[in-house]
């Protein structure tokens, strides 16, 4: 339910930008969310479609990248792409010894204007 | 149909009050904590347990971050602890308003350590800034130690963990060393810290940790440690 306060922000950073342009409306957002980051994709949008009302981005697209979370093995090297739950040993060497980088992200990346 | 970079993380409305937080913390010499676990997980019996510990010159003040109810605030507040209580109405994460709003039920100037107990869950708190110096995740043995495999997010954002109910990782069957490994996959740099707040075992290492020159030595290195970040 964490999502309701998250679309606040997303569309609250894409209209603030867009009156700084003095944009009469956006059609899309493109977001950056990592795979640890705990959201939804759907439910976002659903949100999103019912805060949007009556905003310069009623109607607009939002479009989600992916930040992938990479293991990396500490015996062989190799990279995995990882989502929770994550692995627990390397696919290649049955090593434990993993780092997982990546997959916070959280931004809005950009939006497109009329 | 121009496109604009933006660039700008989601959250950033809650992050600038996090910041203002923040401010008012260092200029007021606080420490604060931001405690997140699961529910039952042992969030209130870890206030306590470190409250009854710290040395006498730390004086702590604790924000409760619940459901609903304020039975933990009544208990907390029964030992003499200042304390104000947040109910979140169903909100599943504390955020940096609602602390704004909340410190105002506590004598600031009386403290020097500020613990807040985030609401049970292992997945949002994570992402809403508050404005503390140091999160605190508490796990537990009875949870199992599949938690830092299934909540990764919440484990990279560790500044420190405290494993609770250490008393039972036998009964449990915890596997101490995959919990570790899991957490080490996310997290190389925050200290882990084994405890039971019935025995008490462990928590003087913890709060020895917390009291220590890094952390707490009087407001002004406070401020000074915190300019410097
Ligand atoms: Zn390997």
């Amino acid at each position: 339910m964490h999502e309701l306060p998250v679309t606040q922000g997303i569309l609250q950073v894409a209209v603030e930008t867009a009156r700084q342009h003095n944009a009469d409306h956006i059609t899309d957002i493109h977001l950056v969310i990592g795979v640890l980051a705990g959201l939804v994709d759907d439910s976002i949008q659903f949100y999103f479609d019912i805060l949007s009302q009556d905003t310069l981005a009623a109607g607009a697209t939002l479009h989600f990248r992916r930040e992938p979370a990479i293991a990396v093995c500490g015996q062989c090297g190799r990279q995995t792409e990882v989502t929770p739950p994550l692995l627990t040993a390397c696919p290649a060497c049955a090593s434990p010894r993993l780092t997982v980088t990546g997959g916070r992200a959280f931004y809005v990346d950009s939006i497109d204007i009329d | 149909m121009p496109n604009i970079p933006v660039v700008q993380h989601i959250l950033s409305a809650n992050d600038q009050i996090a910041a203002e937080n923040r401010a008012l913390f260092d200029a007021s010499g606080i420490l604060v904590l931001n405690l997140m676990a699961s529910p039952g997980a042992g969030k209130t019996s870890v206030i306590l347990a470190t409250a009854a510990r710290l040395p006498a010159a730390m004086r702590p003040g604790v924000i409760e971050g619940d459901l609903a109810s304020r039975i933990d605030a009544d208990i907390i507040a029964a030992r003499g602890i200042p304390v104000t209580q947040i109910n979140t109405g169903g909100g599943c994460h504390l955020d940096a308003p609602m602390i704004r709003s909340a410190l105002p039920g506590l004598p600031l100037a009386d403290l020097n350590l500020l613990l807040i107990e985030n609401v049970g869950n292992l997945v949002c708190p994570a992402n809403f800034a508050l404005g503390a110096d140091l999160n605190v995740v508490v796990a537990s043995a009875p949870e199992g130690h599949d938690k830092p495999y299934k909540y990764p997010g919440m484990f990279a954002a560790a500044d420190v963990v405290l494993l609770n109910k250490a008393d039972l990782i036998d009964v449990f069957e915890f596997d101490l060393p995959f919990f570790e490994r899991g957490l080490r996959m996310v997290n190389d740099r925050a200290p882990l810290f084994l405890l039971s707040c019935k025995s008490g075992a462990g928590v003087d290492a913890w709060v020895d940790w917390l009291a220590g020159p890094e952390r707490l030595a009087g407001p002004e290195r406070l401020a000074e440690r915190w300019r410097q970040r």
